[in-house]
């Protein structure tokens, strides 16, 4: 593995709205020197007065699964069109294979594939005339069937799209962008709104998609799933990108401290714990002790300690933090709001 | 706001197939051929029939609605209607997110348009034809009726309308607006098409509006055909119905919304 540090200067700030943190970005990629699929310079965007991207550098490369990771309105949907085509961005570069998607967009059209927030199709249209129509448009194009088949809709083929549910719809848009067999495929908002159950069978699916060899661009709220699915992240508060890396790397650097809940009825703990090295703080909670840590190494002493003061204990465990931590650590509010 | 680029980009990779497409899912709406093809016809014949026998005379003058007009009135609304379904149908697309859907394939956005114009142009079309054919068998008196130049005159007439409708579908905030918003523009139009008086008779400033509307020279145009006069003499009303479609066309790429 060869572990390098990629430092991306963006090349149009716009507007004098850049500082000198937020042109350097970096990027750490924990791989085998990749080829990039898609870069992204100093990237902006605004509707009227908003400004739904600002100065967005990013770069994905080959056979990852790349995450744009912000709560709703945060112009996750915005950058991501902007590189698709579909969008005119007001200022900065967007290469998606060496491709430019103003002035190439058929040619990058035919190597990508889509699935846009919240779209719909025909209401009376029937799956197989959706995937017969995507099919005749392209060059290179998959065996429709199979596809339909290996997401689980197969039995839907001659159903209209009115009379599908969620997943099923969510399912044949997955379909369509990955009919072309295309070398980036981009998923925006892919499992909202669909139940646990099929949510798992898409992440899978996804994880299958890259596992050929694809790239895949994608943006969600959902912490967990950004946490499960990603190899790599970016954060996005704002329209801007606050840190990109992989989830856990994202987590040791921002959030390195744990928690750990102790359940004791004895009245001592607190004082007692509070005296372990590395432990910041101790305080009752009910039946347990909440300890804030800086980081895991506390543990071994924790334990020697409980030990050598006979501290009856009936329940342990750690609170890892996770993306939504660092999300509210980087940006000062909750993803949710 | 236009937010997508290229509007003018076109091609006819997949415009067979997306006009095949459209076509099968109209035939499938609940009202859509029975309310643009059946609809229409049996109201001219019904109409034909009861007041049929004052359709003779017309090459004397006698342009009531119901003589000669009663076809042209006729075409005028069955063009009118497929706008109307036009504009209805591109903001039902553009809310539910179908035309972006499809701008993200190779399809190109012009293409994408177009489809729907073939489709209403071959409803209006089958109407049409249907609505001459018919109206010589059935209705009680013989008349000569040259159904390819009507037929003609109307796809030309509907043309230049459903330019205006593109502009139409742009105006339209949403959906539910579409229906309201073309209704209240296009049947104003049948008013001052000429059909219910004559436009030399308009006042100055009614006359102008309705020389600048296409329902006014798409009259003319049909009437023309219906009485068998050359295309050549009509240049002046196509040569306005190309304007009003040029004229519309260059407006909608500049206002046209995809979302």
């Amino acid at each position: 593995m060869i572990h390098m540090k990629i430092i991306l200067q963006a090349l149009h700030p716009s507007c004098g709205f850049v500082t000198t943190t937020d042109t350097l970005l970096q990027v750490s990629v924990t791989s085998h020197a990749r080829p990039s699929v898609i870069h992204v310079a100093g990237l902006s965007k605004s509707y009227g007065s908003t400004r739904a991207v600002q100065d967005f550098s990013l770069e994905v490369f080959q056979g990852e699964i790349f995450g744009l990771i912000g709560p709703n309105g945060a112009g996750k949907t915005t950058a991501m069109e902007c590189i698709e085509g579909l969008r005119v961005p007001d200022a900065g570069q967007v290469s998606v294979l060496g491709l430019d998607p103003f002035r190439d967009i058929v040619p990058l059209l035919n190597r990508i594939g889509v699935q846009l927030q919240e779209a719909q199709l025909q209401k009376r249209i029937t799956v197989r005339e959706a995937v017969t129509l995507w099919s005749s448009l392209y060059r290179t194009t998959v065996d429709g069937h199979q596809l339909l088949a290996q997401l689980g809709i197969a039995a839907k083929t001659n159903s209209r799209f009115m009379t599908l549910s969620g997943g099923q719809k969510q399912r044949l848009f997955i379909a369509l962008a990955l009919i072309n067999d295309p070398e980036v495929v981009f998923l925006d908002e892919l499992t909202t709104g669909l139940d646990p159950q099929a949510r798992r069978a898409i992440w899978e699916l996804v994880r299958g998609i890259r596992d050929r060899g694809k790239t895949v661009f994608l943006t969600t709220h959902l912490m967990e799933e950004a946490e499960r699915l990603c190899d790599r992240v970016a954060i996005i508060d704002h329209g801007r990108i606050v840190d990109v890396d992989s989830p856990s790397g994202l987590v040791d650097r921002h959030c390195p401290e744990r928690t750990i809940v102790i359940k004791t009825p004895d009245a001592r703990a607190v004082e007692v714990l509070a005296h372990v090295s590395g432990v910041e703080s101790s305080t009752r909670e009910g039946d347990n002790v909440v300890l804030q840590a800086r980081s895991v190494d506390v543990m071994t002493g924790l334990i020697a300690s409980l030990a050598e003061h006979r501290i009856a204990v009936t329940d342990f465990r750690t609170v890892v933090p996770t993306l939504e931590d660092v999300f509210l650590k980087l940006t000062g509010h909750s993803v949710r709001q | 706001m236009s937010a997508f680029p290229s509007f003018s980009s076109f091609s006819f990779r997949g415009l067979g197939a997306l006009t095949w497409l459209e076509i099968k899912i109209f035939v499938r709406e609940p009202l859509g051929v029975i309310g643009s093809v059946f609809v229409p016809v049996i109201v001219f014949l019904v109409i034909g029939r009861t007041f049929g026998s004052r359709m003779t005379g017309a090459e004397q003058g006698q342009r009531g609605l119901v003589g000669v007009d009663l076809a042209v009135f006729a075409a005028l609304l069955i063009s009118i209607s497929a706008v109307l379904s036009l504009v209805t149908i591109i903001a039902i697309y553009r809310e539910g997110g179908i035309l972006k859907r499809l701008r993200a394939t190779p399809l190109r956005p012009l293409t994408i348009l177009t489809a729907h114009v073939l489709v209403k142009l071959l409803f209006t079309a089958i109407t049409v034809t249907l609505m001459t054919f018919l109206g010589k068998r059935y209705l009680p008196v013989d008349i000569p009726i040259p159904w390819v130049t009507f037929t003609a005159a109307t796809l030309i007439s509907t043309l230049s309308i459903l330019s205006l409708g593109f502009v139409l579908a742009s105006l339209a905030p949403t959906a539910r607006f579409a229906q309201p918003i073309g209704t209240i523009v296009l049947y104003p139009m049948i008013g001052i098409s000429g059909l219910f008086m004559p436009v030399d008779r308009m006042s100055p400033a009614l006359r102008l509006v309705a020389e600048l509307t296409p329902a006014s020279h798409a009259v003319s145009l049909m009437r023309g055909a219906w009485y068998g006069h050359s295309w050549l003499q009509h240049t002046g009303d196509l040569l306005a119905l190309a304007l009003i479609f040029t004229a519309c066309t260059v407006l909608a790429v500049r206002v046209f919304r995809w979302e």
